[in-house]
């Protein structure tokens, strides 16, 4: 289990290096993320109270679509030159590439997610965190759930010719839960809702969270053999 | 006493309609060095990425010193050396940070020195901090062939080796061959490269449409002979 966990941790390692050198993947997703939210900023008028019930949604899809832009340039290190290929055959169980891969696509979409959020509550007015911690909660565990799913889709769709396409086509129908789950928190969150009705939302995402870690670790190995 | 290290049963790969691989079998022993040649489209490359399990058959089995490829475990995987047309390495990083990112995944010790001694091998040692984006095509070959040697496997598979190097690359990568056989590696080479592969291989097969339909020690085929014997199997 030790060289397991050493895998993903030397996986996470080369991929900080390679973003410390190149700062690809997180100043693309950061530009896309930050001109969502200034662009649909302006579609409220000054004090609009309707507000609160879209700005989440406004927050998911920014962090959501900025994602699927990152994803597709994290894979796109591994497979260009064929590393992808040397990392399966390396000595090491390849879930743990896989899962490596996974942290790193978390840590980079939580990098964005850091300094997206406080220009977003800057720009529509707003704390999300104002009447509950578990904001940050539920974008973590929605931000987890999406790495794992869209790490394992970029796998898939980076190797055809349509990769920007094939990602969401992909990814999007299957995170439709956490997409919802996230929103509907975040709503509960930012209007002062009773705290408890969101309980059944972030039981939601863990499920989800779960379940494609379990699946995927289970099954890694033929999904990447041809 | 020699020993069955490879073994091939009967190997059949079908992509959808198209059999790459038709009931492939051969087997080699510890230390001999087979060349594989074939047109395009012959299997050859779909043999290697079977043998180096990035790929499953279809049918049949590979055996390891008597164990199926199947039951080994993931460790077993450190005693390849793979070097494809691709160089496996990141272009922003250096030399350097790809080989100990490659030594730490197969959880090498003392890796400093082993990357050390494997950039002078290649002649690349004074461009160990640079970053592989900047180098040629014969220096990504020849780092390439350090990444895979790295870890001192036991087998060496090469998919087309020579493809886009330049003289002083190819007698680079001839001599480090030459030295791993003596070392009693087993290799395993594709090539479309008749002389080079006849130079260096102890057997030579020949591949077509997925079938091998020549394979013997190179002893038995005269090197005068060999070119027609390879356009008569072939066309």
């Amino acid at each position: 289990m030790k060289k397991y966990f050493i895998t993903v941790y030397n996986i996470v390692e080369k991929d900080l290096l390679l973003e410390l050198k190149s700062k690809e993947v997180v100043v693309s997703m950061l530009l896309f993320s930050l001109l969502v939210v200034i662009v649909f900023s302006f579609i409220f008028e000054p004090g609009a109270e309707y507000k609160n019930d879209l700005v989440g949604g406004i927050l998911w899809m920014a962090f959501i679509f900025s994602g699927v832009l990152g994803l597709n340039k994290s894979m796109l290190n591994e497979t260009t030159g064929g590393n992808l290929n040397a990392l399966l055959l390396a000595p090491v169980d390849r879930s743990a590439v896989f899962f490596g891969k996974v942290v790193s696509n978390f840590f980079f979409l939580a990098v964005m997610e850091a300094i997206t959020i406080p220009i977003f509550m800057i720009f529509y007015n707003i704390n999300i965190f104002g009447h509950s911690v578990l904001s940050a909660v539920v974008i973590l565990m929605g931000t987890y759930g999406f790495s794992v799913l869209g790490t394992l889709f970029s796998l898939i769709s980076v190797k055809t010719k349509t990769r920007e396409v094939m990602l969401p086509l992909l990814l999007l129908p299957l995170i439709i839960p956490i997409i919802l789950a996230g929103i509907q928190c975040l709503n509960i969150y930012i209007k002062n809702g009773d705290i408890t009705e969101s309980y059944k939302w972030l039981k939601l995402i863990g499920v989800f969270d779960v379940i494609f870690t379990a699946v995927i670790f289970a099954i890694f190995d033929y999904i990447v053999e041809e | 006493m020699t020993s069955k290290l490879i073994k091939l049963d009967e190997i059949t790969k079908k992509y959808g309609y198209l059999e790459a691989l038709k009931k492939v079998s051969f087997y080699l022993e510890r230390g001999e060095f087979l060349a594989i040649f074939g047109p395009n489209g012959a299997g050859k490359s779909t043999l290697l990425k079977i043998l180096s399990s990035q790929t499953r058959p279809t049918s049949g089995n590979i055996y390891f010193d008597g164990v199926k490829l199947a039951d080994l475990p993931s460790d077993f995987r450190g005693n390849f050396g793979v070097i494809s047309h691709q160089p496996f390495l990141y272009e922003n990083l250096s030399a350097e940070a790809n080989l100990r990112f490659y030594g730490k995944i197969y959880g090498l010790k003392d890796i400093s020195k082993k990357i050390d001694d494997i950039l002078k091998k290649v002649e690349l040692f004074e461009r160990k901090t640079d970053y592989v984006r900047t180098f040629s095509r014969g220096m990504l070959q020849r780092l390439s062939i350090a990444r895979s040697l790295l870890h001192d496997p036991d087998i060496i598979l090469l998919d087309e080796p020579y493809t886009g190097l330049d003289q002083h690359a190819s007698y680079i990568l001839s001599n480090i061959l030459k030295e791993q056989f003596e070392n009693s590696k087993t290799i395993i080479m594709v090539t479309h490269n008749l002389n080079r592969g006849y130079d260096l291989a102890s057997k030579i097969a020949i591949m077509k449409k997925g079938e091998i339909v020549f394979f013997d020690d190179k002893v038995n085929v005269p090197e005068y002979e060999f070119e027609d014997i390879y356009l008569a199997k072939v066309s």
